[in-house]
This record gives structure tokens, sequence and C-alpha cells, in this order.
């Protein structure tokens, strides 16, 4: 079975209903994706299928339909994404481990309204679970890359 | 000394409660200095001056063994010694070094004993300093109680500069100049010429010097790094995706396996039908274990997969099957055999309440068991191999992970290799062994093969030892507009015997942590008596974020909230009236302040106020809500609280507005709770906490006002829920007196 993954065409061996998740955590070794719940509660997951943010662990890989990116496919340390950007800027994470979802997810939100409300950041980020408790950061960190983005 | 005595002939007190029998040892051992673990393995030409400096031609290496769960120890640990040794971020690596006794904490003893942490008398204090010298004597490397900028403040900058003061005496002998006339910036020492000797040129002369132990630790006026934003080291690596978990490991030849333990926790497994998970694809073993059964495959969606398809029948559970029964236990525990502890019985209180009149109040509080669920399932690596033991997983308290593994494999303790791991969050969950033992286990059965074990979500809150449950019982008394007298009862089993033990650390007399974040709170009310009961264990149950304080707290602020409202007197300015300690007074002083409090606010919005000291830390939160049809709106939160220094602003606002966050999302929606043995919340749908659109803003103010240097990883936690609790009072008249809040109201 072939996927694409960060632009980069990958063939796996496995059953059509192993979750995405557990294809690019343990069949690929992409490991900045994360598993938090398996049942679409926690976002920890969350991957853009098409610039779409989805819950990787709710996708079966035989269902899979469009081009896979992972945080690493958004942006590097040498060359970061706007959203990663206000990421380090806000120092938003404590732990860290649901902030790839959490970064996911906003870019995506960016991309289809790059000047969302506050009212628009809360239904599109309440998804994402962080048990630190990094809202307030990544509130602010939201509205810096929207700046950014908007100004690019 | 009565006090002191009679607590001394009781027992040592660790972790609030005793090491049984106590622990011999002569003043020789505790002056002697463990040994530098880096001194092991050291090449030549690779200098270390102490346990947590290594310099050699290519690189500086700082250590920081105290483990980051996210509370961002790592990087405070680094800037403490860099402050010192005059490096700045991008000249050296960290490491979190091996397990060893050099590590002791220092700063636990101050947990550990039953004063206030406000009590500087000389019992206090004596007793402080035995039990430094006891965690020294065993070694007791320990993340945990908020001790790790504590423990590191003075250690590790004294680190720095007997590393500086040795590489400036090499500096001397390799140029003839006399050390007064060098100094040292930027990762070298400057001659007066204004030419230089990188740190890494001097390692292999530095080797063979004897450290300078003479040294002057610098003014904080000075410094260049502490106390000042600073960009985190891990968080270019944290918004990239590309700082590895224990759960990211991965080490050659590995297979996945995960577990199912009996759900009635500690119960039997009597016996069990793999038939059907056997012949599903990737598995490879499927093999009882104690208390359950192991499934190693190769992928962990392919174990997770299988053993959901095995059939079991698990034991009873050797605690009440329902949860009914467990507050019933709880309840009965409020009698003299029970006792555990009588923390305060200031004035006469039996004289004061004698009277059942108007200026009477009495109320009964609960506080629920809550699980820790750190986002990261706990997970493990383990390679056993007749010669070593190597364990890749996050774990807070490393030499006892030895300890525990060995016990398993055979091994000599120092044959077990940590290589400990950044950690997706703890809040307690990660100073368990369970999983390490079973991981072992596996592996030890596996020879040669390394075992990563990853729980599923479902597994990680079924089996989660919570947070203990308990209950408390108030009668107070107000007279000419103010609370005069105060009896208060809190039930609890106790949380640290139920840890200590499966930590095969030996414990015995009062756990403080019954009640700690009610009797510590440094209020004088005249007539005021503060008893512990202790209640058998029920659940086993486990440190959770603050340990006892945030039920203790809110059973402590909401009953003193009642008897304010009673005396019809102002909630902040009685606390502030009945405060009997300057710090904690000004702490509720710059909360008021920063809020306004008093000032005019909209029909249906209105403010709580709390505070609890915890872990020597005084924290005060004003809670604003607004009553709406959807529920209860949370606005705003103002937080002061005094830590004595601020290390890192910026890390240290997070982490107070994450405290506060976690401490609100739990009062208002988790509970674990008990049927037919088992916990009844198996994953986030039903125990999620706080989601980004609750989030109310949340405004930080640390002072430093405080005479020690305290850590903030946990104080924000316990006023967070009596402080929301006493909100929604204002805003609706509505008390309640039981945790989760949602049990009794409806939030936006």
């Amino acid at each position: 079975m072939q996927l694409t993954v960060n632009g980069k065409t990958r063939e796996v061996d496995v059953e059509p209903e192993m979750p995405l998740l557990w294809v690019l955590r343990d069949e690929l070794g992409i490991t900045g994706v994360k598993y938090g719940c398996g049942i679409a509660q926690c976002g920890a997951c969350t991957v853009h299928v098409d610039g779409v943010a989805m819950r990787s662990c709710q996708i079966s890989v035989g269902d899979l339909e469009g081009e896979v990116t992972t945080i690493e496919g958004l942006g590097t340390p040498e060359n970061l994404h706007a959203v990663q950007d206000a990421w380090v800027k806000h120092q938003v994470a404590q732990c860290g481990y649901c902030q790839s979802g959490q970064m996911m997810q906003a870019a995506s939100l960016l991309a289809e309204n790059n000047n969302p409300s506050d009212e628009e950041i809360n239904d599109a980020m309440s998804g994402n679970l962080c048990r630190c408790g990094t809202y307030p950061r990544i509130r602010e960190a939201v509205k810096t890359a929207s700046k950014t983005i908007r100004e690019a | 000394m009565g006090r002191m005595k009679t607590i001394a002939r009781r027992s040592f007190l660790v972790g609030s409660v005793a090491l049984a029998g106590g622990v011999a040892f002569g003043t020789y051992l505790v002056r002697k200095t463990p040994e530098n673990p880096l001194s092991a393995d050291i090449a030549k030409g690779e200098a270390t001056f102490n346990p947590w400096v290594k310099i050699d031609s290519d690189k500086i290496t700082l250590i920081t063994p105290h483990a980051d769960s996210g509370q961002g120890v790592r990087h405070v640990q680094a800037a403490m010694i860099a402050e010192e040794l005059d490096l700045e971020f991008g000249q050296f690596e960290t490491d979190f070094g091996v397990p060893s006794a050099a590590y002791w904490n220092r700063a636990m003893a101050d947990e550990t004993v039953p004063f206030m942490a406000t009590d500087k008398s000389m019992p206090a204090e004596a007793m402080r300093s035995v039990m430094g010298g006891l965690l020294k004597v065993l070694g007791m490397q320990l993340t945990g109680g908020s001790t790790s900028v504590a423990d590191s403040y003075e250690k590790l900058r004294h680190a720095g500069a007997v590393a500086r003061e040795t590489l400036k005496l090499a500096a001397s002998e390799k140029s003839g100049i006399p050390i007064e006339n060098l100094k040292t910036e930027n990762g070298a020492v400057i001659l007066p010429d204004g030419s230089q000797y990188k740190y890494t040129e001097l390692a292999e002369l530095a080797a063979t010097l004897e450290p300078v132990q003479d040294v002057t630790l610098r003014n904080p006026a000075e410094w260049r790094l502490l106390g000042k934003p600073m960009e985190r080291l891990d968080i270019l690596a944290k918004s990239t995706g590309t700082l590895s978990y224990g759960i990211d490991a991965s080490v050659e030849g590995m297979v996945h396996a995960t577990v199912k333990m009996n759900p009635r926790k500690g119960g039997k497994l009597n016996s069990f039908d793999a038939t059907a998970a056997k012949s599903m694809r990737g598995v490879k073993e499927i093999m009882e274990i104690s208390g359950g059964v192991a499934v190693v495959a190769d992928n962990t969606w392919r174990a997770i997969q299988a053993a959901n398809e095995i059939e079991f029948d698990w034991g009873e559970a050797p605690y009440p099957a329902e949860q009914e029964d467990h507050w019933k236990a709880i309840s009965a525990s409020f009698n003299e055999d029970s006792m555990d502890m009588e923390w305060r019985n200031d004035g006469d209180i039996a004289a004061a309440l004698k009277d059942d009149d108007d200026t009477i109040v009495e109320a009964e509080y609960r506080s629920p068991y809550v699980a820790h669920a750190p986002l990261e399932p706990l997970n493990a690596i383990i390679k056993v191999t007749d010669e070593k033991v190597e364990v890749w997983t996050g774990h807070q308290i490393q030499r006892q992970l030895q300890v525990i593994v060995s016990g398993i494999t055979g091994h000599d303790q120092d044959d077990v290799i940590l290589h400990n791991q950044y950690m997706g969050g703890s809040f307690g969950h990660r100073l368990e062994f369970e999983h390490i033992k079973q991981a072992a286990e596996i592996a030890n059965r596996m020879r040669g093969t390394p075992v990563k074990l990853t729980y599923s979500r479902e597994e990680d809150f079924i089996h989660d030892f919570p947070r203990h449950i308990s209950m408390g019982r108030g009668r107070g008394k107000v007279k000419d507009g103010k609370v005069v007298a105060l009896d208060l009862k809190i039930a609890a089993p106790s949380v640290v015997s139920s840890q200590m033990g499966r930590a095969n650390i030996p414990a015995a007399g009062p756990d403080a942590m019954i009640a700690t974040g009610a009797w510590n709170n440094p209020y004088k009310i005249p007539d005021y008596r503060m008893c512990a009961f202790r209640a058998p264990e029920l659940s086993p149950t486990s440190s959770w974020r603050a340990v006892g304080a945030p039920g203790a707290g809110f059973i402590f602020d909401c009953m003193l909230d009642e008897l304010i409202h009673k005396a019809g007197a102002d909630p902040l300015e009685e606390r502030i009236r009945l405060m009997d300690h300057d710090v904690s007074r000004k702490v509720l002083e710059a909360v008021g302040e920063m809020s306004s409090w008093g000032s005019t606010l909209p029909e249906g919005t209105a403010r709580g106020v709390a505070f609890v000291e915890s872990f020597g830390v005084p924290v005060a939160e004003v809670v604003e809500v607004t009553s709406t049809e959807d529920g209860i709106k949370l606005n705003k939160v103002w937080v002061a609280c005094d830590v004595g220094k601020v290390m890192d602003p910026v890390n240290f606002e997070n982490l107070v507005q994450g405290g506060v966050i976690f401490g609100l999302g739990h009062a208002m929606n988790c509970e674990i709770t008990y049927s037919d043995g088992m916990a009844e919340q198996e994953n986030y749908n039903t125990h999620a906490g706080m989601r980004l659109n609750q989030c109310p803003e949340i405004f930080v103010k640390g002072l430093e006002n405080a005479p020690d240097i305290r850590g903030i990883g946990e104080p924000p936690v316990p006023p967070a829920a009596p402080a929301l609790a006493n909100a929604i009072f204002a805003a609706t008249g509505k008390r309640i007196r039981e945790l989760p809040l949602n049990r009794h109201i409806d939030f936006v």
C-alpha cells in the first residue's frame, strides 16, 4: 500500500484497518505525531490530509485519500512555519506532548481563515487537550501567527 | 522541644511519614561526600569538577539530574550552572546524567517535617537538618514536591562557580598570570591583554587540578541569565515535533508490548483465553505476568488490538467494589482510634463551640479520586542481557527504579542502566513503578530482545492510582462580624503509605498529606483545632500534583468562606485580618490590588478568593465568573504568590497559569469513581479537565518577599478549586461542597 507523507511516497505492508497514526509512528518512524487517547478526544495525533486537520487515530489507512503532512512536514527547526515561529516566540510548550497536534490544528485554521476571531479560535482549538494548561499562550501564539501570515 | 520529642520518638518522617524503625547513621556518613558519578568513565583529557560539569577538548556538558516532566527544570538547572560558569546558551550540551547518590535532593527535607513552612524555630530547623542528613545518606534522588529549584539553587550555582575558578587556575598555570588578574566570559578565561583560552582548551590541564572549592557566588543583582526571561532550551524542539519522549525512543531490534492488568487494581488474574489473540497478525508472544497478561507484537497498535481480544476472568478487588462504600469507610473514620494527628489546637475549641445557636456554621465537604492522565501514556523500553539491564523511560525516582528492576532481573543495582527521557507530563504519574515492573518482567523472559511497553490510554486510566479521596467536617463560630472559632476534621486514606508500599520504601507514622493545605495555612483563629483522621486504604492512590493540598485546601478554604459569609465580612478583608504571616498577607493584598477587589461588577458576575499554602509557597487566587443561562462562565483569574525569587519570569508565568488551569479543570469536571471494583472513567471523554474554550484570562504576579527559594510546579493548583467554588457561591448563592462541581452546576 502506498501513501504520500511530507511530500514523499512511502510503501507500507499493513492491514487496511490500521489507523494512520500507527502507520506513521510504528511503520514509518515519524514520531512528531503523538498517541494520546485513540478516540479523537485529545487531538495529539492531528495531521493534515490535503491541508486539512484530521485526527490520524480515526483514519484507517485503507480509507486514506490525499497527501499527509505531519509536524515534520509543516516546518523544520531551520525553516519554521509561521505557526511554529509563534509557538517559539510565545514559549507555549511545557511538556510539549500535545503541541504538534495544537500547531497542526492552528495551521489548518489559519490556512482557511487568516484572521480568526476569539470565538473562531475557541471553536477550532477546543478539540485539542493540553494537560499542562498552556491555553493562554496557545491563544496568543495563534494570533501572532495570524498576523504574520496576513502581513506576509 | 516537647513537640519535637514526641514526633522524633514516633518516627523519622520521609515523604511525611516515617521510615519504620528509623535509619542509623553517624555524622561521618552525613559529612561524607558521595562519589562523582562522572569520574567513573572519564576519558583522558576530560575534566570533571563535580557531578554537574564535564568539559573536554570538544564540548561542555552540564548534567541536569532533576527529571523534566514539562516544568522546564532541565533548562533552569543548566541556567544556574551557566550563570556562574559564564556560559551562554548554545555553548553547552545538557544530559540527564546517570542515577547517583550524588544527586540526593536536599530540599525534600523541608517537605518531610511536621512543621509549618513558616516555622523557623530551633526544633523545626533541627528536624529539617536531621532529615537532610537522612536523605543524603539514602542518596534520595527524586524529582517531586516542587523541590527542584529549591534543591538546585545553591548547589548548581556553586558547581558552576567551582568549575569557573578551577578553569581560571588552569589558565593561570598555563599563562603564568596571577589568578586575580583573570576573568571569565562567554565560555572562556580572559587574560589582561584581552586574549583568551576557551574552556575546552583548558580541559586537559584542568583535569589534573584539584577543584577549587573556596568560591564566592555572584550577587543576584549581577545575574545575566537568572531572573530574566530566557528561551527554554527545549522550546525549539517542542515547537517542531523533533523532541523525543520516552514513547518515541527506539532501540535496534525492539518489539512492541502492551499489558492488560486486573482493572480491580491489585486483584488476581484467575484465568484468561488468548486463543483468538494468538493468531492475530504481528503477535509474537502472549504471556502471563504478575496480575495480568502481556502481548508482544511487531507494532504497538497490533499489540493493543490483540490484548483487547483476550478474554479474562479477573479476581475481586482488594477494596470496596462500589464508590458509595469508599465514602462510607471515610465517613466512619472520624473517631478517636483513627486519629492520625492533631495538627492545630489553639485556644479552647470545646468552650468556643459549646452553644448551638445561630452563630455556628456546620458543613461537610468531599474531594474525589482524580486521575493523573498525562498526555503521554506510560511506557518503557527495557533490554535485559546476562550482563546488564538497560532502561529507556522518563522517571522521577531514578535510583529506586534501579532497585525495583534489579529485584526482578537479579542483576546488581549498578548494572541497571537508566537512560532517562523527556516526559510528556507526569503530575505524579511517573513516580510510580508498575509499568517499569511489567516491562522488566516481560524483557527478563525475552533476554537479548529490547521490549517497548506502551499502555493504551484506557489502561493508563483504568490502572492509574488516583489522587486520594477525602472528606472534611467543619464546625465554626462567628462573632461581631468576625470568624472566631473553627474545628475542622479531615479524613482520608494515606496516599504516602499506599505509594511508598509499592516503591518498597517502608513507611509509618502520621501522613501530613491528609491535611496539608489546611493545617499549615498561617491563619490565626482564636479557637482553632485541626485534626486529621486516617481512613483504611481503599483504592490504591498516588501523589497527584500538589498531593494533599488540592483536597484539604478545598475543604479548608470553602469552610472558611462559609464562616466569613456568615459573619457578614468581606471575603478578602477577613482573610487578610486573620493572616498571621507577613509574606502571606502581602500575597493576599497583592491579589486584591491586581483584581481591584471590591469594584462594582455587572449583574450575575461575581468573584471568589482563596488562599492555600503548599510546599512552602503562599498562593492567593481570585476567580471571576458569570452565571449565564448555559451555566457558569469563567471570565478571569488573578494569582499572586511568593517563591522568594523567580528564576525565569516567562516559564514562571506559564507554570502558574497551567497550575490554575489544572486546578480549575479538574474541579469542574473530573473524578474517578468505582463500580464492580473498576474505575468507571477510561478516557478523556469522561475525565477531560479544561478545554481552551473554557479557559479564562489569567493574570500572574510573583512576589519576592519570602526568605527561601521555592518551586512553583504545584502550589498554584490548590487554591483554584475553592476560589472557583467561592465565586460560584457569590454569583448564584449556591454553596457546592463537593468536587467535581459539575455534579451540581453546569459550565459553559
